[in-house]
């Protein structure tokens, strides 16, 4: 029920620092992040917490680094799911689900954690080529010869339904820098984090180019009783249905001998 | 005090559906209905989804008629033959109901057809019972004596072939309309998550003629089966099933309905059905306005089924 301690701590890269400066090509930057922690259990009554994600820049330029010409993207993006998205209008008054669109491969979740505005560090064309924040994400409609402004109609509220239910945020400013080396991430876990394999993603940026990227996964799993009584009911869902059943006439039995006034 | 429902997903207030459980327990104690009618609206006016909340409302049903059954079986008022016949039909609709359940669930329409046929049954019952206890209520003030169908009257149904004989219930009829009543309910079990003893106990004793008197007990009796087996199949294709739901809202029923069968002894039975009868418009009326409202978001997401 508490907050979430998962931690992902600092792989510091102390072996790279040490390498031997006399290489005669400057050396380019790369950027690592580490998690403390191949997987997560959140409980049953989980509600939201900030996910703390430590990495470090490998051969920064001191001077950019003083400029502070450096940006990193962090995102936590979720396993991915086909959802289908439904409209409602109304038919005689009454509101009826008629049009659909389904997407498949959509990220269920999906948290960005940034050093600045996203529009303050690189171009829209950038964003796009590396298929990086919620709206740059493509959605492959199941039914791509549906009208293109249909599907961006429904492209428009999934993305709008995912970040009113928390699942896809922007935390602008979530990533900061401790030294010229190490920075902290922070990334929102939307209260309905799905259980799964979550990929951790940064992305450096020097002056507004892209430079490298890093990644690392993450397992987010549910534990706790309610989450056995879900397996259980998936698994073995005959059985489940069986106990269901023995319960309700258990309960009947049970309560009239209780409670009875005859 | 908080809890987390595993299938429902969602964060509910334990004392909220223990109350509410009570209360439809307190109701159908006094009234001698099921009380699946009025748990599964109110579990989604509670923001429970509704296709958890009917097969959830299934499962509670079984509690409440395995305690209702019970005290008819100590009476001897329960016909084991009619009751069987009426659950073989049960079991038939509660599958068709099931694999119409899935197919709306998977077109998006679920909802909006539980919705419909809430409110197209309960308004219709609601208004029925109500003109019918304003009547008695009306004649019986006016002091003349209530007019008293022959129940003896043979009607159509009577004519139909496949005759068996029922012992318990006095009765020589047709099989088609016992196994077509069984399989209706067990339909509506399966859809809505209700009993229908709503509909089995009136069709009972106006269609078939049945003696007032084993009415309720067998109608029970085929409510737990049916409601059995509506859950099992819930439990099994749809996961759909919320124990801890469920057995909150039990344990308040089972509870509230020996206070409500007390209460229920006081009342005057028009007046009793005119109080059921507003509640179930109320209930109706409550459901309709959701589907003409403007809701506030028109798109809504779901995952692939």
């Amino acid at each position: 029920m508490g907050p979430l301690r998962a931690f992902a701590a600092a792989i510091l890269s102390l072996a790279a620092a040490a390498l031997p400066a006399a290489a005669q090509t400057p050396a380019t930057e790369s950027i690592q992040i580490g998690l403390s922690t191949d997987a997560i259990s959140i409980t049953a009554g989980f509600s939201g917490a900030d996910l703390t994600i430590f990495g470090s820049l490998e051969n920064p330029d001191p001077l950019v680094a003083r400029q502070g010409r450096y940006d990193v993207i962090v995102v936590l993006e979720g396993p991915a799911r086909p959802v289908v998205v439904r409209r409602k209008d109304r038919v005689l008054g009454v509101w009826i689900n008629l049009e659909s669109e389904t997407f498949e491969n959509v990220p269920v979740s999906y948290s960005v954690a940034t050093t600045r505005p996203l529009q303050d560090i690189t171009e829209p064309n950038s964003y796009k080529q590396l298929s990086l924040g919620a709206s740059n994400l493509y959605m492959q409609p199941a039914e791509p010869s549906d009208s293109p402004m249909t599907i961006e109609e429904f492209t428009s509220a999934l993305r709008e339904r995912k970040a009113a239910t928390g699942l896809y945020s922007e935390n602008v400013g979530g990533v900061q820098f401790l030294s010229q080396n190490l920075f902290r991430a922070t990334v929102r876990l939307a209260p309905n984090i799905p259980v799964g394999t979550h990929k951790a993603r940064a992305f450096l940026f020097k002056s507004g180019m892209f430079v490298k990227e890093s990644s690392a996964q993450l397992e987010i799993r549910k534990s706790g009783f309610e989450q056995s009584i879900f397996r259980v009911a998936h698994d073995y869902s005959f059985l489940y249905g069986v106990f269901a059943v023995s319960l309700a006439m258990l309960t009947g039995w049970l309560g009239r001998i209780v409670f009875r006034k005859d | 005090m908080g809890i987390y429902l595993p299938i429902a997903e969602i964060s509910v207030n334990v004392f909220v559906l223990l109350a509410m459980g009570a209360a439809v327990g307190f109701l159908s104690g006094m009234f001698g209905v099921g009380g699946g009618f009025l748990i599964t609206p109110l579990l989604i006016f509670y923001n429970i989804p509704p296709a958890i909340a009917v097969a959830t409302g299934a499962n509670q049903v079984i509690a409440s008629s395995f305690s209702g059954a019970l005290s008819h079986f100590k009476r001897g008022t329960l016909d084991f033959k009619l009751g069987g016949v009426l659950l073989a039909g049960g079991i038939v609709g509660s599958t068709a109901g099931i694999y119409v359940f899935a197919l709306l669930r998977r077109l998006g329409q679920l909802d909006l057809f539980i919705s419909l046929l809430y409110v197209a049954l309960l308004g219709t019952v609601g208004g029925l019972m109500l003109v019918e206890s304003v009547n008695a209520l009306r004649a019986s003030r006016s002091g003349a004596a209530p007019v008293l169908k022959k129940s003896g009257q043979h009607n159509w149904i009577h004519r139909l072939p496949f005759k068996m004989r029922f012992r318990a219930s006095k009765l020589f009829v047709s099989v088609i309309p016992v196994l077509g009543l069984g399989a209706a309910i067990g339909f509506l079990s399966s859809i809505m998550g209700v009993g229908g003893g709503f509909i089995m106990v009136p069709a009972l004793i106006y269609l078939l003629k049945v003696p007032t008197n084993v009415v309720i007990g067998t109608s029970l009796f085929q409510i737990i089966f049916t409601s059995a087996y509506t859950t099992l199949v819930h439990a099994t294709t749809n996961q759909t099933v919320d124990v801890i739901l469920a057995f909150l809202l039990m344990a308040g029923g089972v509870a509230g309905a020996q206070y409500g069968a007390k209460a229920g002894q006081r009342l005057r039975g028009e007046q009793l059905r005119a109080l059921l009868a507003l509640l179930v418009l109320a209930v109706a009326i409550r459901l309709a306005i959701d589907l003409f409202v403007t809701p506030p978001n028109r798109y809504s997401l779901a995952g692939l089924t």
